[in-house]
């Protein structure tokens, strides 16, 4: 409120900038960075970690959001693990593309920040008000992505007023766009865009969807260096949450792999 | 020149506490009372969307009587406090006790070096893990703080709400139904009316629920409990 000069109002992204800009993730300033030769374009020293493939399809009644385990760091595989896909709130996850420690800095501000406004306004942000912050963050992340620290995120929400799931996806400039069906984001985006363009139709059941989130991520795994696919070795499958007017909820692992154990089985028989 | 006039800082001190008391006697009470579940936090106020109680951090919970735009700002503060502190470190070394610290330097400072001191009296309250202690802090508009046990109140009437409380509240801590019905018996007997339920807000902190404990209990609900 102007009235009171210098108060952060109800955001803790904008609290942070003010009081503690070295704990933003674009507050810093990386001074040690090696120019590439042929360019101008500056690229980090090291390496980083990178998550790869994640994506979000709707059906009847909300959103599957999954994304594979792989985080690579150039050429290497720098883990089999990592999970890319967060719970935002009890409507809401996002998942991430990109460099891992800011993807995941910025996934655990952004659990801050809505729970930050919903405690100092008593009320929570709408569905298209998250999706907007979300847009700000990712802008003010503009001058690390010079320095080759990409975050790109996909955000989806259950819209209580509307009474349906959404799908938002961001560029680097901040920019929001809704997505009506699904999206892929990620170095695998491109693939499995393509295996859910085959498969989609509106009003899916949760079932076909989380089957074809999953076909999609398998699909792009195949053609894709920096997605992995199921690791029947490991145990280790890709993740996915559905959320719907029930809230946010984890697909179970063992579930997840008996849908892969179908679609292997499918593989195997040539169909 | 006209001369600058001497006050004793004893005089000055008396002036302001007598201000800040005043200030606070007009307010309404609150009680805090440990239960079975956690601790559960009964407010007289008659307002359905301006509310004493408050939700700070997964397990802690503020409420406060007094000015309402001073106790407000503190609720802003402690809010901001635990989210830093929860996004800097982990969510688990958010606690009411470093909360009540700071809060007490911030009242202390403003009572002895601010012309005017604040008007609210403020009670910060955290649930224990299963097995661990509730905390409960009530801290004065000076800046004195005191650990409570078992219940605490404040406000106008917290003296008589305390000996009222200190005579029924015995042993091991009540199930909520219990608790309610102590807790709106004590505010009904210091302001001799029969409070209706839409005039009491009423929230608790349920160690039975995950993540964040905090909860309002509606009309609809109390209404139950106590019937």
């Amino acid at each position: 409120m102007p009235l009171i000069p210098d108060d952060p109002g109800s955001s803790f992204f904008d609290y942070l900038m003010q009081q503690r800009p070295d704990l933003v993730p674009s507050g810093r300033v990386w001074p040690v960075v090696s120019s590439l030769p042929d360019g101008n374009r500056m690229t980090p020293l090291q390496p980083l970690p990178h998550g790869t493939t994640v994506l979000a399809i709707k059906y009847r009644g909300g959103v599957v959001i999954a994304g594979d385990r792989r985080a690579t760091e150039g050429y290497q595989i720098a883990g089999r693990r990592m999970d890319k896909v967060f719970k935002i709130d009890e409507h809401s996850a996002m998942a991430i593309a990109g460099a891992a420690g800011p993807c995941i800095e910025m996934a655990k501000l952004f659990q801050t920040e809505l729970e930050h406004y919903e405690k100092l306004e008593g009320v929570q942000l709408s569905c298209e008000g998250k999706a907007n912050k979300l847009g700000q963050m990712i802008k003010a992340n503009l001058p690390m992505v010079f320095q080759g620290l990409v975050v790109l995120p996909i955000y989806v929400g259950y819209d209580q007023k509307r009474d349906e799931g959404r799908i938002f996806k961001y560029d680097i400039t901040g920019g929001r766009y809704e997505e009506s069906d699904y999206h892929a984001i990620g170095s695998g985006g491109k693939d499995a865009r393509n295996s859910m363009r085959e498969y989609f139709r509106k009003d899916l059941s949760e079932a076909d969807a989380l089957r074809i989130a999953l076909l999609a991520l398998y699909n792009a795994a195949e053609d894709d260096v920096g997605t992995g696919g199921p690791d029947l070795v490991r145990g280790i499958y890709p993740t996915a949450k559905q959320v719907s007017a029930a809230g946010i909820k984890d697909v179970e692992e063992p579930h997840i792999a008996t849908v892969y154990a179908t679609l292997i089985d499918a593989r195997k028989k040539g169909t | 020149m006209p001369l600058p006039y001497y006050v004793s800082p004893e005089q000055m001190m008396q002036d302001k506490a007598e201000y800040a008391k005043k200030g606070i006697a007009k307010g309404r009470s609150i009680i805090a009372m440990e239960y079975e579940q956690g601790v559960l936090l009964v407010a007289d106020n008659p307002s359905a969307s301006l509310y004493k109680i408050s939700e700070i951090y997964d397990s802690i919970a503020l409420s406060g009587a007094g000015k309402y735009s001073e106790f407000e700002n503190l609720r802003k503060a402690g809010i901001r406090h635990a989210d830093l502190k929860g996004f800097m470190y982990s969510r688990e070394d958010v606690t009411a006790r470093s909360l009540a610290n700071g809060y007490s330097q911030t009242l202390g400072t403003i009572f002895s070096q601010e012309i005017k001191p604040l008007e609210v009296e403020i009670l910060v309250a955290q649930v224990g893990e299963p097995g661990r202690q509730n905390e409960m802090y009530r801290i004065s508009f000076d800046g004195s703080i005191f650990d409570e046990r078992g219940y605490a109140a404040i406000g106008g009437k917290a003296d008589a709400l305390q000996s009222f409380l200190k005579e029924r509240y015995k042993g091991e801590p009540p199930a909520l139904k219990a608790a309610l019905a102590l807790c709106t018996s004590a505010l009904e007997s210091i302001t001799n009316q029969k409070l209706p339920l839409e005039g009491i807000e009423i929230a608790a902190l349920d160690r039975t629920r995950a993540g964040r404990k905090f909860r309002r209990i509606p009309v609809s609900e109390s209404r139950q409990l106590l019937s």
